[in-house]
């Protein structure tokens, strides 16, 4: 075993101990524990937590990337995934923090007095946290294929037991105190490459500050003009520049995003864990901050990432790199097929460029510019190893985040809620194991067959969450009129219309041939692309439940008097159950 | 009840002015502003390019906390606080 491969299985399976004896340290009694880790979580390990449980693998792996070849495009995933929290701090965390229950579709059901309204509720989350779950369960087995050289499969199965042990035996506070060990392996490991990565270009060791330095190499020039520079000269798009799809698209996605975020269940679950309501506000600011430490050195480690590229492959302009004798990791991350090469013109150089017709790099996966990006610095081992343990704690602390929003929906608002309600505590929190159990294996296969509409369904994901549970929490909250009978037809339609839309220009369902409009610019609503349509779809509910609101009435007077408790602090308890 | 009705008054004001500074440094001077910004320069930094993918994000942990503090006071101006 060589010394890269010994340190990665130190890195990997030293941090699964700390989660395994942190997993039998936080066993969860009660299902008060088991949903809301007792309602005790201080706002600064709160803070740490929805870190840890919102940067997922995508967030960890691929955003960097997605920056690195989309430029100043790419600003709409910055901006999008952390003004989010802004709209979740002032318009929902508090309130629903006051009104302090389990789970969000219970609040649906309280404050929309209707079983319609809750079920419309779980159903959207369930879909939005299992299209998210998905993508983690990959992350997991693609970080174990290409580290540790383990069959994809196996590695996905050993992720699967991690989960299963922490996640089952502790509930939410289990999966609390894990995700804050997870949160502080992953922000080390994604920051001390990019530190070392600024100080090799720039001599400046802050990522934040080295993106607006200038080169180290004596030049003066800065970096970003140099970037700009070497990228046109490729045929590429000025780096600074380049907007994907025009203003209005980048506006509508950003929008989306941002709404989608603050209505992802899985993160606002996460604020009825802490004891007051000021200590919800509080959470609030500790998680942007920890969130805002990887995502403003994200844009750093992606303009870097993308000039070392263009570097090893052209130091000087005009002398291409000769195939021969390219590096190790160009070799190795050829074997994984996500890099690929091939002699267009027959001289045995590489030839980089934005013309497809003379481009001889014929793939650049994305994700490279992360997993790679160490040894494309030439950093040492032990650094390489530390990126294999972040990207599995990024994608285990949201898979386990996601499972606990599923099961919960599940196990207290179908089966408790609904079905049975004379359930005992008892066999709730039993229920809810086994559903969480099931959750896991369901996850777990679909990791291992991905269907093939797997890459549509982030954009799902937040769409749903956009235009359903978004506006029917604001509106409840904001609204004190807004009836039950408003809001479900609201979230139906916003719902229908973004999944229509998806839909139309994706295929049904995502099966290819299907959709009954191109998914092309031109076929586009203003040419708002349909990851970008969840706005849309959220302004729909918004209207639709307004106009029949006018139409049918207001809701009953006990439910205004819940609104306006909702709206002060004063006599917040514990969440509980009734 | 009245005392409670100001407290929500002064709440949704407060949000008013933290979602105007939201969209002004996001969708303002990251987006829509973007090219007569990217004239300015902050160091190697074009400054709309700079606002697009630091600064609204700096923005936005500055504003929650603003938020967050001014919430307090108002709960115990109003003593409505927990």
């Amino acid at each position: 075993m060589d010394e890269l491969k010994l340190y990665t299985y130190i890195a990997v399976f030293g941090t699964f101990a700390v989660y395994f004896g942190i997993a039998w340290w936080a066993r969860a009694g009660s299902t008060s524990e088991f949903y809301v880790a007792g309602g005790d979580i201080t706002p600064l390990q709160n803070g740490m937590a929805i870190g840890a449980d919102w940067m997922s693998a995508a967030s960890f792996i691929s955003m960097a990337g997605l920056i690195s070849f989309l430029g100043y495009g790419g600003s709409v995933f910055l901006m999008g995934w952390t003004g989010g929290y802004v709209l979740l701090a002032m318009l929902l965390a508090p309130y629903l923090r006051k009104h302090g229950k389990f789970t969000v579709p219970e609040f649906i059901f309280d404050r929309y007095y209707s079983k319609t309204a809750r079920v419309v509720a779980v159903v959207c989350l369930i879909i939005a946290s299992l299209t998210y779950i998905i993508g983690q369960m990959k992350g997991v087995g693609v970080a174990f294929s290409r580290f540790l050289e383990v069959d994809y499969d196996l590695g996905l199965y050993i992720g699967m037991g991690v989960v299963w042990v922490y996640a089952v035996l502790g509930g939410m506070k289990g999966i609390t105190y894990t995700q804050i060990a997870q949160y502080c392996v992953l922000i080390f490991a994604y920051t001390i490459p990019a530190v070392f990565i600024s100080l090799q270009l720039t001599g400046n060791p802050i990522p934040q500050l080295g993106l607006g330095s200038t080169l180290s190499d004596g030049s003066g020039v800065y970096l970003l003009d140099k970037l700009d520079m070497v990228v046109t000269d490729l045929g590429f798009n000025e780096y600074t520049t380049d907007n994907m799809g025009g203003t209005l698209n980048m506006f509508a996605y950003t929008l989306s995003l941002m709404i989608g975020t603050a209505g992802l269940p899985h993160v606002i679950m996460r604020f009825f864990t802490v004891p007051t309501v000021k200590a919800a506000r509080a959470s609030a600011g500790y998680a942007l901050v920890f969130i805002s430490l990887l995502y403003t050195v994200a844009p750093a480690v992606g303009a870097m990432a993308r000039l070392n590229l263009l570097n090893t492959i052209e130091p000087v302009a005009g002398q291409n790199l000769v195939y021969a004798e390219r590096p190790q990791w160009f070799k190795d991350w050829e074997k994984t097929g996500l890099l690929k090469f091939e002699d267009k013109n027959g001289d045995g150089k590489i030839q980089y460029v934005a013309d497809k017709k003379t481009n001889e790099m014929v793939k650049v996966d994305r994700d490279i510019m992360v997993l790679a990006n160490p040894a494309i610095a030439n950093l040492p081992n032990w650094v390489i190893a530390l990126v294999a343990a972040g990207g599995l704690a990024a994608a285990l602390s949201t898979a386990a985040g996601l499972l606990l929003a599923i099961s919960s929906a599940i196990s207290h608002d179908l089966m408790k809620g609904i079905m049975m309600p004379d359930l005992s505590e008892k066999s709730e929190l039993k229920a809810s194991r086994i559903v969480m159990t099931l959750a896991i294996i369901v996850s777990g296969y679909l990791g291992l067959n991905p269907p093939g509409f797997a890459a549509g369904t982030v954009a799902l994901a937040f769409g749903l969450a956009a235009s359903s549970i978004f506006p029917a929490l604001m509106m409840g909250i904001f609204s004190k009129k807004m009836s039950g009978t408003a809001a479900v037809a609201g979230m139906c339609s916003g719902i229908g219309i973004t999944m229509l839309y998806v839909f139309q220009h994706k295929g049904i369902m995502f099966i290819p041939g299907t959709s009954f409009l191109g998914d092309m610019g031109p076929n586009w609503f203003f040419g708002i692309s349909p990851n970008a349509f969840g706005v849309v779809g959220a302004i729909v509910n918004f209207s639709v439940a307004f106009v029949v609101l006018k139409f049918t009435g207001e809701a009953p007077a006990h439910i205004q008097a819940l609104v306006e408790n909702m709206r002060i602090p004063k006599g917040s308890g514990a969440a509980h159950a009734h | 009840m009245d005392n409670e009705k100001t407290y929500w008054g002064e709440n949704l004001r407060l949000i008013f002015i933290c979602l105007t500074i939201w969209f002004v440094v996001s969708y303002g001077f990251g987006l829509l502003l973007v090219e007569p910004l990217n004239t300015i320069r902050l160091g190697g930094y074009k400054l709309g390019f700079w606002f697009a993918q630091q600064g609204s994000i700096y923005t936005f942990v500055g504003l929650v906390f603003w938020y967050s503090a001014k919430m307090n006071q108002l709960d115990k101006k109003y003593n409505v606080e927990e």
